[in-house]
Formats: C-alpha cells, structure tokens, sequence
C-alpha cells in the first residue's frame, strides 16, 4: 500500500521574471510503513517538496496522494490528522512565549481531542520527557529537548505520515543520536512513515530504506539504502555525493 | 523542597504549574527591571503621580476652582499657596494636583485607543498581504503624511473642544505609526517556522493573529507607547494651550500655560509650574519606557 | 617545532543571576605551525577558547589566564588599542557564517580593498591588483565580476572563500576558524578546506580550526584538543583520533551513525559527572 505518491511534482516560487523553479518533475511513491529519505546539496529543492506536502509552499502542480486519496490545493483539518511535519531548527520552531504545556494543549485542542491533560501527559512520556518539562518555556530547554516538544507535537495528531525536516542537523551528535533513537522507536511504536529530508547521508542511511538523491530541483536518481551503503550508485551526482561524505 | 524560599520557587527552572511558570516568567521580567535605576525612577514618579491624582481631595491645600482676585498673581512661597496663586488668585498646586488627573486620564484613553487601532491594522495588514495590506498601508500613510498637531487641530475644529475630542484627536493621529511596527513585527513572525507549525494543525488566521503574532508584537508596541507617552501629553497640552483642549476653568496643565502666558515676564511661576510638571511626568514616561525595552524587547535581550 | 601561540590556565567567565559561569575552565594550550583542531559540542567552550584569545569576549564576561602569549608577548597585559593591532593584523579569525561577517551595502571589492589599506600603505590601483591575487588564491574563478558584486549575491561557499581572502590580506600568523565550514554543502566544504590546508602550509601559518564535526577534524588537523564542559578532556594526534582513549570522545565517535556498519540503534552518549570535575589536560607540546 502506498502511504505517499507523488507524480511530476512541480514547485515554483515568484513568477514572471522572477519565476524560480525549485522542483522539477519529481516522482516517488512512499509505503506505508517505509521510511524515505531526500538528500541532496542545499538548493536542490528537497525541503520545497516537503512544504509543497503540508501546503506552506502553495503554488505547485502535479500529483500528490495521501493514503491514495489525491490532495486539493486547500487542505481540510483532516489531513493534518494524517500528516505532521518537524522542522529543521528546534530554536526557531517554538513560540518564544509559550509553554510546552500551551504548545502541545493548543495542538490537541485543535485536532479536536477531549482529554488534553491526559493526553499532553502521555505525549511527554512519549518523546522521553517526563512531567517536569511541561511547563517549561522554550529558553528553558536545551536544543535536544526542544526537539522532543517539536515532535511531540506532531506526534499529538495521531498522524500517519511524519515529514522529517533535517530533525537533527541543528543538534550536536550525542544529542542527534538520541534523537534518531527516539524517531526509531516511535516509527515501531506507533507505525509511522516517514519522509526524511538530509544532507548527511550517513542520516539518512541510518533511518531509511530508500532514498532518492535531488540535484537543482531534480530527482536524479532513487536507490536502496543498501546500495548506499556499498556505494553503489548509478548516476555521476549521486556518485559524487557519496565520494564527498565519506 | 520544602525549605526553599519564595525567591527560589520564583527563579526556578523547572515550574511545576501553569500559574508557576507564569508568575516566574513575571518575577524574573521584574529582577530585570529592577536593575535599571533610571527606569525605577521613571516608576516611581509615575506611581506618586497616580498617587497624587487618587489623593487629590486629601492633598490639595485649596479647591482648585475657587477665586480670590484679591490675592492674584501671589509669588512662590507666599502665606497658604507654596506655588503662588494665577490671573484668578486660584493656588496653582491645587490646580495642578488636580491637573495630574486630567493628564493621567488622557494618557489612560490614548494608550488605550492608539495601540490596540494600530496593532489591529498593523498585524492584519502584516498577516494577511496582498490588497489588504496594500489598502491599509495607504490609510496609514495618509494619516502618517499629516502633521500630528495640525491633523489633530482639524479633528477637534470639526468636532468641538474639550477633552474627549482632545483624546480622540491625538489617538487618530498617533496610530499609524504603531501599525507600522505592528505590521513590520508581523512580516518577520510570518514566516518563522513556529507559524508554520501551527498552520500545520490546521490553525485558522483568526487564532494565528490573536494568539501568536499579538503576543510578539505587544511588548515592542508597550515600549513604544510609553516612550510615545511624552509626545502624547505634549499635544494634548499643545490643544489646551491653543485652547481646543481642556477648557476653562478645567485645570489642564497645558491650558494652565497658556493662562499664564500673559503674564510671562513679570509673573513667570504661573506658567513655569505646570511647564515643569509636565516635564517631569514626560521625562519619567521615557526613562520607563528605556527601561521597558531592555526587558520587554526580544530583540534586545538574550 | 617553534611555538607561536602559548596559553596558560585560560577562564572565561560570565555573571549571571545564579552566581558565576565558568565557560572556559583553566584550559592550557600550545599552538605550533600546525592546524590545531578544538573539537566539542555546543556549550564545551570552545568557540569561547577562540574569542578569550583575541579578546573578544564581551563584558560583563570577563577573560582570565596566567597568559596568553603571542611570541613571547602577552596579550592579557595590551591595551584595547594594540589588541586592535594584533586582530586581523596577526591573528585573524573566520566565523561560521559570512553573511553576518561582510558589510551588505558595499561591494566585495570595496571592502577587500579597503581591509588592505586599513593594514597596508598602498595606492587604490596597488591594493585593488593584491585584492585581485588574494581572491584568486582562494581559488575564485572570475575574481574581477566577483570584486563588483555585493555580499548577498554570493552562495555561502564562495561568501566563506572570500571572508578567508579577507582575513589573508594582512598575513596573520595565526587564522582561528570556528567552525568555518559548518554552514556549507559536503562538497563546498570540501573546497574551503583545501583553500585553508593549502594557505597554511605555503605561508606557515598556525591553524585553530574550532568544530563539532569529528571525522572533519580527524581528517583535517594535526593535533586535536576534545573539550567537555570547559576543559579539556583529551589531546591526541588527529590520525588517532578514531582510536582515542577518553570515555566522552569514545561516546561522541559511537553516536555517528555509519554507512558501512548500519545499527539498529546508535550509542547514546552517558555522561559521568566525573569528566567535567576532572582537572583540564594539557595541550602543550
């Protein structure tokens, strides 16, 4: 079963002129379950396919499907129940003046929950909190545990598909460990697909069990991890990437 | 845990209720106020200027109204009037005792209307873009192209003087500039990730604006409202001295000034006292205001 | 190996509402014509260690050492006046983000020119043809469309080769790089780190290259110093620090996920308590 299909995907930004083309006929499907890695140079347009998904870049065309139910260009509530994204940056991610409490409360209210105590509670236990960062404010939190609100977060819609934007390259590399443990961990737990954009690919080889690499807003090519691993790949780009991560 | 003072249940790290890490956001607001002296003195006259205009009945030595030509124009320091007495023989610091009520009631509607009329547009036209920004900017240039005194002076002509119509005046003219902060505030909010992350919970524009860009922009605003304070009672004491403000025999202090221009030169005290309580009071709104934006400013701070 | 930068016992530290912060505690270093590599995770001090030693910490921090030594010299003991003489002039620095490091509202070329004449008596002509050379060093293509262009025209790796062209125009002695590449694709990196390797061999520069990355370091410098909380927990020849004995640096070596040796689950750092009361090593050689 297919989680996420998405066919000649086109995103561009200004017009006229000033058109820029991020992404350029992009095509790939995502399982239900799998988890699906972008990676590519900064510019390649594969954090524009991801808000291209949750509607934060509006204009693009092609075909996009969530659970083979093709998405409008306005989006319903309902299919934020479905798709949740964390962002990059931990620090810039949070409302400076609101608690983790009132984050992750106004999210479930929103979606619609009854049970919000106990529920914000839950989500805390979740992403390895605990009750005493609930009433936090963000400067009060280390890089790491901001991370964890952010996913929590996303976590709070109960959502099937989990957009992963460079989820630790903000965050230093003990920290990143644990948070690609807690990622781990909740896929399993929860049955969670993932789409998890990097520039580091031994990331995404750790995470994911295809990826597809992306050069100047375009899929070049979609390989296995393992293939990655044994660095493997078909195209010169690709090619060179893993030549310069290694 | 249990030994621990109030002090330390304020400075904690680790809140352990909503109501905690509220009053603990506050107290720690406060430390930071606190440390700045000049800012504490702007606090302080301002609290003794409240002070004074709650009290007023209790300290005022005469009835502010009452006239006594037989005694007009007495000096500083003359037997019952500390400050002199005016044209009328009323004792001056009665008069501005009072006065302090009029001003304080002034700046209260101006801070009152301007900032909330600015912030509304401001961050409307910010959040929302395209024609409605550009419709509103061009409102707010408008306004912004007129003198302040002269706009207000056509406001109060059309409208007839006294006080209200003062305060309606001076907010009409002193709110575009807040919409500009508003909006620019607001411009730089939009597209934070924060803003991203609640549009993905299907957040509407309505909750985006009042809970999440209001809360950001408010503390520039408050600083600026009260370093704007001075300028506020200026004007309005501009419209009493033009005498389109507050009218006789109301104790206005600008209108006090403009009494006691006759008889600048042989009688210079009748219209230096309320001069120099205006001074005052303008002075302590803009130390208060300095200090405000070391503490409120998220730019400044951190 | 002749020693260029000697530092003993350097604090860096900050007042706060709960008493004092101790950035940096007590960390000695030596600094020879190598590429000296600090490597830690945010909050380590690190960066600090490169500020403390420029003075560019500002108060109310406040920079302590027995000494810092710039050939024999102590910099503690300068006024701010000639500090301003040994910055850029013999110990220049490069930051993680050039964008905030190039005035936006003047062109390249005017602000290389204009940092040559700052240091150097020379005709505008004069210092336009050694701005022309410098670019090319750092092997920009077409340095003459580059001089007339403005800061934010350029993508962040040639940014960061021309705040490195900047900071070689006086030709300092030593260059402390913080993180200087962290900001850029792999292969860019790659780039600015050959343009860096090349300088300091050819001119006999001394190198601080400050970073999280280890595998960079490991790559890159000569000697590295592993900072925890402060201190320094371990020195130790950078081709050997993949074999590195300290408990910390072992954990940050086994958080990396790895390509060639896939796990299911990456090692969680676990900190003890003990590494940051333990006294700080020595860097010296």
């Amino acid at each position: 079963m297919t989680m996420l299909h998405i066919d000649n995907l086109n995103v561009w930004f200004g017009s006229g002129r000033d058109r820029v083309d991020a992404v350029k006929g992009a095509s790939f499907d995502v399982g239900a379950g799998e988890s699906f890695g972008l990676v590519g140079e900064s510019g390649s347009g594969k954090s524009t396919i991801l808000r291209a998904i949750t509607g934060l870049a509006p204009t693009w065309s092609g075909r996009i499907a969530v659970d083979e139910r093709t998405i409008e260009k306005t989006r319903a509530r309902a299919f934020y129940k479905q798709v949740q994204m964390v962002f990059q940056d931990p620090y810039a991610s949070l409302h400076p003046r609101h608690s983790v409490d009132a984050v992750l409360g106004e999210t479930l209210q929103l979606h619609g929950f009854k049970d919000i105590d106990a529920r914000v509670v839950r989500l805390l236990d979740d992403v390895g909190l605990g009750q005493k960062f609930r009433f936090r404010y963000p400067h009060q939190l280390s890089g790491g545990q901001r991370q964890r609100v952010a996913i929590a977060r996303a976590l709070a819609p109960e959502p099937e598909l989990l957009l992963l934007d460079e989820p630790t390259s903000a965050l230093d590399v003990s920290v990143q460990a644990e948070i690609l443990n807690l990622l781990a961990d909740l896929r399993q737990e929860h049955g969670l697909t993932y789409l998890m954009v990097s520039h580091d690919l031994s990331v995404v080889g750790h995470m994911c069990d295809r990826l597809a690499v992306m050069k100047d807003g375009e899929i070049v090519e979609i390989m296995d991890v393992a293939d990655l691993r044994v660095m493997k790949a078909a195209h010169p780009y690709s090619q060179h990437l893993l030549q310069a991560s290694v | 845990m249990t030994e621990q003072t109030l002090r330390q249940w304020l400075l904690t790290d680790t809140p352990t209720s909503r109501r905690h890490a509220k009053l603990s956001a506050l107290y720690q607001g406060w430390l930071a106020f606190r440390s700045n002296t000049m800012a504490m003195i702007g606090l302080g006259i301002l609290l003794a200027l409240v002070l004074i205009a709650a009290a007023a009945p209790l300290l005022a030595p005469h009835d502010p109204f009452v006239q006594n030509l037989g005694n007009r124009l007495a000096p500083l320091g003359s037997e019952g009037h500390l400050l002199g007495t005016d044209s009328l023989g009323r004792d001056i610091l009665s008069r501005l005792i009072y006065g302090a009520r009029i001003t304080l009631y002034i700046v209260a509607l101006v801070a009152l209307i301007a900032p909330i009329v600015g912030l509304l547009v401001g961050t409307v036209s910010g959040y929302v873009g395209g024609w409605v920004d550009i419709v509103l900017m061009r409102i707010t240039d408008i306004f912004l192209a007129f003198p302040r005194l002269v706009l207000a002076l056509a406001f109060v002509a059309a409208l007839g003087a006294g006080i209200e119509n003062a305060v309606i005046a001076i907010s009409l003219t002193a709110w575009p500039p807040y919409a500009r902060i508003a909006r620019a505030e607001t411009l730089t909010i939009r597209s934070s990730d924060y803003i991203s992350a609640i549009k993905l919970q299907g957040a509407g524009g309505f909750r985006i604006i009042t809970k999440h860009i209001w809360p950001l922009c408010i503390s520039s605003l408050i600083v600026r409202v009260t370093l704007d304070m001075a300028g506020i009672i200026l004007a309005a004491a501009g419209l009493g001295f033009l005498g389109l403000g507050a009218q006789p025999p109301s104790p206005e202090w600008g209108a006090m000034i403009s009494e006691g221009r006759r008889f600048i030169l042989d009688h210079w005290w009748v219209a230096t006292m309320p001069g120099l309580a205006i001074f005052t009071v303008s002075l302590a709104f803009n130390l208060l205001g300095d200090g405000l934006r070391d503490v409120l400013d998220p730019k400044a701070g951190e | 190996m002749d020693t260029l930068l000697d530092i003993e016992n350097l604090w860096v530290k900050f007042p706060t509402r709960q008493g004092i912060f101790d950035a940096v505690r007590g960390v000695s270093f030596t600094l020879g014509r190598e590429r000296l590599g600090i490597v830690g995770e945010s909050g380590s001090g690190k960066s600090m260690t490169g500020r403390a030693i420029l003075r560019l910490i500002r108060p109310p921090g406040i920079v302590e050492a027995d000494h810092i030594k710039l050939d024999g010299v102590d910099l503690l003991q300068k006024s701010e006046k000639a500090m301003r003489d040994v910055r850029g002039e013999r110990i220049s620095m490069v930051m993680q983000d050039p964008k905030f490091s190039l005035n936006p509202v003047m062109t390249i070329g005017d602000q290389i020119i204009e940092a040559y004449r700052l240091h150097n008596t020379a005709s505008k002509s004069e210092a336009r043809a050694k701005a022309l050379e410098m670019l090319e060093a750092v092997s920009i293509r077409n340095p003459e469309r580059v001089m007339r262009a403005y800061p934010h025209e350029m993508s962040g790796g040639m940014g960061q080769r021309i705040m490195i062209a900047m900071m070689l125009i006086p030709n300092p002695e030593i260059l402390i790089a913080d993180e200087p590449t962290s900001a850029l694709d792999v292969s860019v990196q790659r780039q600015v780190l050959d343009i860096m390797d090349k300088l300091v061999k050819e001119r006999g520069m001394g190198l601080i290259f400050i970073s999280h990355d280890l595998n960079l370091v490991a790559d890159f410098c000569d000697r590295v110093l592993i900072m925890y909380a402060g201190r320094i927990v371990e020195v130790c020849d950078a081709d050997k620090l993949h074999d590195a004995q300290h408990p910390y640096t072992r954990g940050l070596l086994n958080s990396l996920p790895r390509l060639n040796a896939p796990r299911d689950r990456l090692d969680v750092l676990k900190r003890d308590p003990a590494w940051s009361d333990a006294p700080s090593v020595s860097g010296r050689v």
